[in-house]
């Protein structure tokens, strides 16, 4: 359980979230949808613990993460971020193995190679292994970052999991616009992707996205945020409302039914 | 292009072995050869029991032997030095020379010889060290305080060359001044420190170089794997488990005192850092752990080199060998600027 309490992060004197209260449960995929500068990127690095609010908490499973240390947090927390860029000639399974460094001191272990391996053909990035990141597309790219970012997150035991109910601490998954640069067909990809992996029952997972129709196809709980305070928070049917729609973005949506089960949307 | 970790050992080994090689032709050529048994012989001299050295022995066991290894020892800091800058700033084209941390560390010495002799302050070797360490600390900060963005607070590549040029002409000039006013034997000193040249060397001076530089690369090593983190980007580092302002002042300030205390006793010498780091990502990848260790030899093995060729153009006298490694690096530079397209 992730619960953010009354926070409020100001840069200066300019509040880019204020008081926001939310809580998100493992197993589900929660979605932060708002309109441009409501505040969803700064939530997300908050709740990441990237960005420490002035006011209020952030509680992983009821502690306060403020004082965490760096690499203890890195071992159960990991973000996906939009566009990274590579400094210096990197091999993609380089950047991989980045996502197991909280987990291994000097040199990887077996199981980090394990680990690795399984990821980049789980996102069909095996094949590149061997190739320098800078000469991959925005898609490419990201398909290897998603590979690095669930190596952090993911235990051995992942693909043979039963569902009887983990004692295991959380793990907490956040997505920071990772779909921005992507075309259509790798944005419904990721999300299927994504979903899979919030199923598990000790992951939370929250994300940001623009697209309101993948929001609605894909999340479990959707958050609505504008300038910078908690609108509303529920199911999409709950949240993805004419009205709210309306306050929010600006405007005029209309739902239509197709085949596909689930809300539809197309605008004026 | 990049390379597996196997060729990386690969090339590790290759350049032991031509730092050892060059390490060999440094101490038997210059102003007078020395032959492998006359070396053998006044190594042997060192031990108890066997006679004392001949005048050609001490030359070589009092000037030469101890030029070689600092000149090793301080082409293994620049090596360094140019490394961990470039993994710092992410950026392929900074190193301890550009941002203004060897005019300044070549500054404090200077003020420390110009005015110790008139203060009386610390005689002992170390306070020249600290005086330098001292120099490259402010100069640097100056650099980075007046490239920092007013919006953003990030020093972006073009404000860091350019401020760094601006800081490094006035420090040299400070340096000019310091030389003006100082009385001829001091002023003689002064000017090697802007030109670069390791005559000065000493048994007592390769005591601290091989501290800090052995010292500063273990701790950099240390951190190498934090530092590769820092590729993808400092708030990805973060996600990573990186506590990125403690590492970005831990790095600083290793390289400010790898740096400067080899500056303290050869004077400025550029371009090493640069070129060196870009050569081996070229052959072995960005991995920081191998860098670092690659960098320290490759550092030490041109620094040797172009002291090597200092000593032999104009024999039996020898060039300042900041003359040689700018020569040399001045047009590596710009075909690196030219080769690649930079976006500032």
């Amino acid at each position: 359980m992730l619960a953010a309490n009354n926070i409020t992060f100001r840069v200066g004197n300019k509040p880019l979230i204020s008081d926001i209260s939310v809580s998100f449960a493992p197993g589900k995929l929660h979605l932060i949808i708002g309109p441009n500068g409501a505040g969803k990127s700064t939530l997300i690095k908050v709740l990441a613990r990237l960005l420490r609010p002035q006011d209020g908490s952030v509680q992983y499973e009821g502690v306060n993460v403020s004082d965490a240390r760096e690499v203890e947090l890195a071992k159960h927390r990991a973000v996906l971020s939009q566009a990274i860029e590579v400094a210096f000639p990197l091999t993609v399974r380089e950047v991989v193995m980045m996502g197991r460094y909280p987990h291994f001191g000097g040199r990887p272990g077996p199981a980090d190679e394990r680990i690795v391996d399984e990821m980049m053909s789980h996102f069909d990035v095996t094949e590149f292994s061997a190739r320098d990141y800078q000469t991959l597309s925005g898609g490419e790219r990201q398909r290897v970052n998603f590979a690095r970012v669930l190596a952090q997150l993911w235990r051995e035991d992942d693909g043979a999991r039963s569902e009887n109910g983990s004692s295991t601490p959380c793990r907490y998954l956040f997505l920071d616009e990772p779909l921005t640069f992507l075309d259509i067909r790798h944005q419904i990809d990721f999300m299927k992707k994504v979903r899979a992996f919030a199923n598990a029952s000790d992951v939370v997972t929250v994300g940001v996205v623009h697209d309101l129709n993948l929001a609605a196809r894909f999340a479990d709980q959707i958050v609505l945020l504008n300038h910078g305070r908690f609108v509303a928070g529920g199911s999409p049917a709950e949240v993805l409302s004419a009205d709210l729609i309306r306050d929010a973005f600006g405007v005029e949506p209309s739902f239509v039914s197709t085949q596909h089960p689930g809300l539809h949307l197309i605008f004026e | 292009m990049t390379s597996q970790p196997g060729n990386r050992v690969a090339v590790l080994i290759a350049l032991t072995v031509l730092t050892l090689l060059v390490l060999a032709a440094s101490i038997r050529y210059g102003a007078i050869d020395f032959s492998v048994a006359q070396i053998s012989r006044a190594l042997a001299s060192l031990f108890p029991g066997q006679p004392e050295p001949t005048l050609d022995q001490r030359i070589f066991l009092e000037l030469r032997f101890p030029r070689a290894i600092m000149c090793l020892l301080v082409g293994a800091s620049l090596g360094v030095g140019g490394t961990l800058m470039q993994a710092l700033f992410r950026n392929p084209i900074v190193e301890p020379g550009l941002v203004g941390t060897s005019s300044g560390a070549a500054f404090g010495s200077a003020l420390f010889f110009v005015l110790g002799g008139v203060l009386h302050i610390g005689t002992s070797l170390f306070a020249l060290p600290v005086a330098a360490c001292i120099g490259g600390v402010l100069s640097t900060y100056l650099v980075f305080l007046l490239a920092r963005s007013k919006e953003d607070g990030r020093a972006s590549i073009v404000m860091l060359l350019l401020t760094g040029l601006a800081v490094n002409a006035l420090f040299m000039s400070a340096i000019g001044f310091l030389q003006y006013i100082a009385r001829d034997p001091q002023a003689r000193s002064i000017t090697f420190w802007s030109l670069g040249t390791l005559s000065g060397a000493s048994w007592k001076a390769v005591e601290i170089i091989s501290i800090s530089t052995i010292a500063g690369a273990l701790v950099a090593l240390r951190y190498a794997k934090q530092l590769n983190a820092l590729m993808i980007g400092e708030e990805e580092a973060t996600y990573l488990g990186v506590n990125v302002n403690r590492l970005k002042w831990i790095i600083l300030s290793v390289n400010v005192v790898v740096v400067a205390v080899a500056t303290a006793f050869t004077g400025v010498i550029s371009f090493v850092g640069l070129i060196v780091p870009h050569i081996l990502r070229m052959i072995g990848g960005a991995d920081n752990r191998y860098l670092i260790v690659a960098s320290a030899l490759t550092g030490a093995t041109l620094l040797t080199l172009a002291d090597l060729l200092a000593r032999m153009v104009v024999r039996p006298a020898e060039l300042p060998i900041g003359i040689v490694t700018s020569a040399v690096g001045v047009p590596v530079f710009i075909f690196l600027l030219r080769r690649r397209q930079y976006v500032f």
